[in-house]
């Protein structure tokens, strides 16, 4: 069966593993279940005190009901935990058989040898495998899942767990901070430049569950890394939840990429804060594509701390039938002679809705900012929507702030045009949709560029 | 070869075309003149099959086969072109690779290099910058390089019937000799026949047509040779075609 990340045919036939739990909760959501993921990964008292304050908070907190509608979510029907792995392994070979099959199917070792440094295979709520490249396990890279980072370094998640995304940002973020289990962390030393990707692959298979992965990464002065992660799960008639946490925490002079493929089935709910802190000097980009899931709220964000830091956010969505893709990004200017740019693509089809939020906002006192944000949506049918909500929030004189929005139709014109050349009506639709996303496909590797391609004609001939 | 039956043809439920005739035949050359809003694109626009043009009367034919309510690719695929007066443009896709997809509807079998070889070779003779084919097709191009772009790919997909939408509008003199030259050579080479709707008599010098029409209110009220042309020029539709165009 020929691979792939985006999980091509899944999304056609939506094929579900059968294997065997360790380790199943019942469905229902309490303050047993918080401790009794604690306990099951040993953790430290610090760990489950504040895995307790984010429960209380996420109680507390009313859901937000200023974005999409996720009135449908119900907390009572959600398994929170499920575990088909006794350990973490570092080699396939030592991976369940049906789960490793799965990840072979999605071409991950493939790609590993390829043309990853690194890799990392989460199913359900625990990380099955996990493996570094040995040369750079030499110079002081860590990468590994977040649970064995809590056991191995415990200095550096309690120096930064946490501290980008507290747990009251918002509900979400409190669900996954008293639930958490799962992701990567990632430690690359002080001037260390990983030349090629790191890659974590997420993967739900049964239904009414919760995935709720918790990132970090740490990336020391002058280093540099590229992560990437992809995501996928079997079709089901029921909803399931997967809510994330990313923090990521740039120090002087390095350079941070974080590349999205989100191509979760559309049963699924995806409300997921992603957050970076770029100090002085350094770089931080965020590739994120939305074209599965149900709903998707996510806004990744960075926080110009210091001088010089730049950001650059490219957010691209595909909001199909029955979706909703309410996506976007913020840039939040502290220090001065920061810059950030904000690009968005998004396509609606179908009766598919589309929103962008944009936030750019300068502190007073973050004198020479420069910022960009664009966003360009475009219609494909006369059902699909499409909402821009840019926001600009300056508190300082001193800036060069700009923005830009165009919201289309494919036009009847344009249609004539390629078709007058001989191409057909979808040959000539297709055309439009890979030119615009062209900003976003040119900045992938070749081989996620071309699955990218394969996936949206897959949408655009999918009628649901 | 091309044979236009007493079409008449509606825009949003107004009459547009009223009853227009003409046939060409493989080799010619035609022109098509009139004043402004006389119809000259509507009848370019409704042979190749806009779907806003509805044809409320009359036929299409195309060697023989009516083609009244083909779709425009279907019309592209027998033969016809139509270079635009106003060509869209298309964001993040550039001429080579759109030239690529539309030369393997045309051109099936041409590997990638005989592809660029060709490509090559086309745009040196239309004197088409390198690096324009390496841009958004049509986005930011000048008045010249739009024009001599549409007549880029008619050398590309080799039509049957070419119905040039004023190749020579917002076109430099020496561009506008480049243009009707390669135009000459494409046509010669396969044996185009041609509809050239335009104003001046300029390019008409270096595509001398075998038949001159005038267009008024949707109609062709008066068809000639190509002394008809330098009539016009002369003195002007009003007085050539009377003051109602009747």
């Amino acid at each position: 069966m020929e691979t792939s990340f985006l999980d091509i045919a899944q999304t056609k036939y939506g094929d579900k593993d059968n294997i065997e739990y360790f380790e199943k909760f019942p469905k229902g959501l309490n303050k047993e279940v918080v401790i009794k993921i604690s306990k099951l990964k040993n953790e430290p008292q610090w760990m489950l005190d504040f895995r307790l304050k984010a429960f209380e908070h996420f109680l507390q907190r009313k859901m937000p009901e200023w974005g999409a509608d996720l009135s449908k979510i119900n907390f009572d029907d959600i398994s929170y935990y499920a575990s088909s792995t006794e350990k973490v392994s570092d080699s396939w070979d030592d991976v369940p058989e049906n789960i490793k099959k799965t990840f072979e199917r999605l071409g991950i070792p493939e790609a590993e040898k390829k043309f990853l440094a690194g890799a990392g295979a989460m199913y359900e709520s625990t990380t099955a495998y996990h493996k570094l490249r040995e040369d750079l396990e030499k110079k002081g890279v860590i990468f590994c899942d977040t649970d064995t980072a809590l056991q191995k370094y415990p200095e550096l998640l309690k120096q930064w767990f946490g501290k980008v995304i507290p747990y009251a940002d918002n509900k979400f973020a409190a669900l996954n901070s008293a639930l958490w289990s799962g992701g990567s962390f990632i430690y690359v030393p002080k001037n260390v430049k990983i030349d090629l990707p790191l890659q974590a692959y997420f993967r739900i298979n049964a239904e009414n569950t919760g995935q709720f992965e918790r990132t970090l990464i740490i990336v020391d002065e002058g280093a540099e890394v590229c992560y990437i992660e992809g995501c996928s799960a079997p079709r089901y008639s029921s909803q399931s939840l997967h809510s994330a946490v990313v923090e990521v925490v740039a120090l002087k002079n390095s350079r941070v990429r974080y590349t999205t493929l989100q191509n979760w089935s559309n049963n699924i709910y995806n409300l997921v804060t992603k957050r970076a802190y770029a100090y002085q000097g350094a770089y931080v980009e965020w590739l994120d594509c939305n074209i599965g899931s149900a709903v998707t709220m996510k806004y990744p964000s960075v926080c110009l701390m210091e001088e010089g830091a730049k950001a650059n956010i490219l957010s691209v969505a595909f909001a199909n039938s029955g979706q909703h893709q309410d996506a976007g990004a913020k840039a939040i200017h502290i220090a001065p002679n920061t810059s950030s740019t904000i690009i968005s693509k998004s396509i609606s089809k179908g009766t598919g809705k589309s929103t962008f939020r944009g936030l750019v906002k300068v502190l007073k006192g973050a004198k020479n900012t420069k910022s960009f944000m664009k966003c360009d949506a475009l219609m494909l049918d006369k059902n699909s929507k499409s909402d821009t909500i840019p926001s600009l929030q300056v508190y300082e004189d001193d800036v060069q702030v700009g923005h830009e929005a165009t919201v289309g139709k494919v036009g009847e014109d344009q249609l004539f045009y390629l078709m007058s050349r001989g191409l057909s009506e979808q040959e000539a639709v297709n055309m439009i949709v890979n030119g615009f996303f062209k900003e976003f496909i040119k900045e992938l590797p070749m081989e996620y560029a071309i699955e990218f391609n394969k996936l949206i004609q897959l949408e655009m001939e999918n009628n649901l | 070869m091309l044979e236009i039956k007493n079409l008449e043809i509606n825009v949003e439920n107004k009459k547009i075309l009223d009853g227009i005739s003409l046939e060409i035949k493989p080799g010619e050359i035609h022109a098509l003149m009139g004043p402004n809003g006389s119809g000259k694109t509507s009848l370019s626009f409704s042979v190749m099959g806009h779907p806003k043009y509805k044809i409320t009367n009359g036929k299409i034919f195309f060697n023989e086969q009516d083609i009244t309510n083909l779709t425009a690719d279907k019309k592209a695929n027998l033969g016809i072109f139509l270079g635009f007066q106003y060509p869209s443009e298309l964001s993040g896709i550039t001429i080579r690779q759109f030239l690529k997809k539309v030369s393997d509807k045309f051109n099936p079998g041409l590997s990638v290099k005989e592809f660029q070889n060709i490509l090559g070779e086309k745009s040196e003779q239309l004197k088409i910058d390198e690096s324009l084919i390496s841009r958004s097709l049509n986005q930011g191009f000048s008045g010249g390089e739009k024009k001599k772009c549409e007549i880029l790919q008619m050398s590309i997909i080799k039509p049957k019937l070419a119905i040039l939408d004023e190749p020579d509008s917002g076109v430099d003199i020496d561009s506008l000799k480049i243009l009707a030259e390669n135009i000459k050579k494409i046509a010669k080479e396969n044996n185009t026949a041609i509809l050239l709707i335009t104003h001046y008599n300029r390019i008409l010098n270096y595509l001398k047509p075998d038949f001159v029409h005038i267009i008024n209110n949707g109609k062709i009220v008066m068809s000639g040779n190509y002394n008809l042309a330098e009539e016009l020029e002369q003195k002007g539709y009003e007085m050539v075609v009377g003051k109602n165009g009747n």
